[in-house]
């Protein structure tokens, strides 16, 4: 792994007691819950991590401590070097603070978070749904979320199901 | 034979007027531009010169409403889409038809889960199904030819 590279993730690792994963020569610091407004400011201002270019949820459901990591992926254009941030957060606090006072550009990402996710951000300008109707209930990328399969119309069963099924009003 | 041997010295033909204005109509059938997903690009080649749909007066797609006598929904249309959907055929002037175009359009396809709509015709009446994943430009100009053909026997009291 690039020299520069682990020197940072070890020191962001040390500062918010984080874990130092570096397998598949990746960077990658495992963070708890809270203080992501900090070490964005950190990477960003010290480190001359210039843009964040990637932010994701991923659900452990049925595991609850901790549920969902979020992860930031930080890109230092300057150093050419990319590092990956894992935050934990467990299933029964899912507020968040958000980090588009540090880095704008995640402003979607984290409308996306909260459409599919739940995920609130304090501090967030504008936090709608991004790719769900507005008037959508539940959050779909949940793993506890019901996929919502509705019974195929085959010959056998076409008049069962034509019964129910909406159709338009001329 | 030619019309002007129908035609005589008199200079006009007789005729009945649901066949001339269903004439008409299946003639000049603007299709909206409505593709949605992969079945868009099948619809854009049946349009291309290889396959060329103007040979059925059909090569205007329109990308207003309001100039369109056919609406092909070519892709699946999500439950975000659909009130689009609508609002759309709604704006079309009559008369108007509907073609669903693919397995997504027609049932669902493979998308059988919450954010697609299972069929279009739960949303618009549609006149003719058009099966493939996604169809090839022949199965879609038949289905155009399909839908002239059902066209062509409308009669006048279907038209009130």
């Amino acid at each position: 792994m690039d020299k520069k590279l682990k020197s940072i993730a070890q020191k962001l690792a040390k500062k918010f007691d984080g874990q130092l994963d570096d397998s598949l020569e990746q960077a990658r610091v495992i963070v708890p819950s809270g203080k992501i407004v900090e070490l964005c400011k950190e990477l960003r201002d010290k480190h001359d991590f210039e843009s964040l270019t990637g932010f994701s949820v991923v659900d452990y459901h049925p595991q609850t401590e901790p549920r969902f990591h979020l992860i930031y992926q930080f890109r230092s254009i300057a150093q050419n070097i990319y590092l990956e941030v894992r935050m934990e957060l467990n299933g029964s606090e899912l507020l968040v603070d958000s980090v588009t006072g540090i880095y704008p550009g995640v402003n979607w990402y984290e409308r996306e978070a909260w459409d599919m996710f739940g995920i609130q951000f304090e501090g967030h300008p504008d936090l709608r749904r991004l790719l769900m109707p507005y008037d959508w209930e539940g959050h779909p990328l949940r793993k506890d979320y019901p996929l919502g399969y509705e019974e195929v119309q085959f010959t056998f069963n076409y008049d069962e199901i034509a019964k129910r099924k909406p159709s338009p009003k001329e | 034979m030619g019309v002007e041997q129908k035609l005589g010295n008199l200079g006009f033909v007789t005729h009945k007027l649901e066949d001339v204005v269903n004439w008409s109509r299946t003639r000049a059938m603007w299709p909206m531009l409505f593709g949605l997903a992969c079945c868009a690009i099948e619809m854009m080649a049946a349009e291309a010169s290889d396959y060329d749909m103007s040979r059925f007066g059909m090569e205007l797609m329109r990308a207003s409403p309001r100039q369109s006598d056919l609406m092909i929904v070519a892709g699946r249309v999500s439950r975000k889409m659909a009130p689009v959907l609508r609002r759309l055929y709604d704006q079309m002037p009559e008369p108007k038809w509907v073609i669903a175009m693919g397995d997504c359009a027609s049932c669902g396809g493979v998308f059988n889960n919450y954010a697609v709509v299972q069929g279009v015709d739960e949303i618009v009446p549609v006149d003719v199904y058009v099966a493939g994943c996604p169809p090839r430009p022949e199965a879609l100009i038949h289905g155009v030819l399909a839908l002239h053909e059902k066209v062509q026997t409308e009669t006048m009291k279907d038209w009130a």
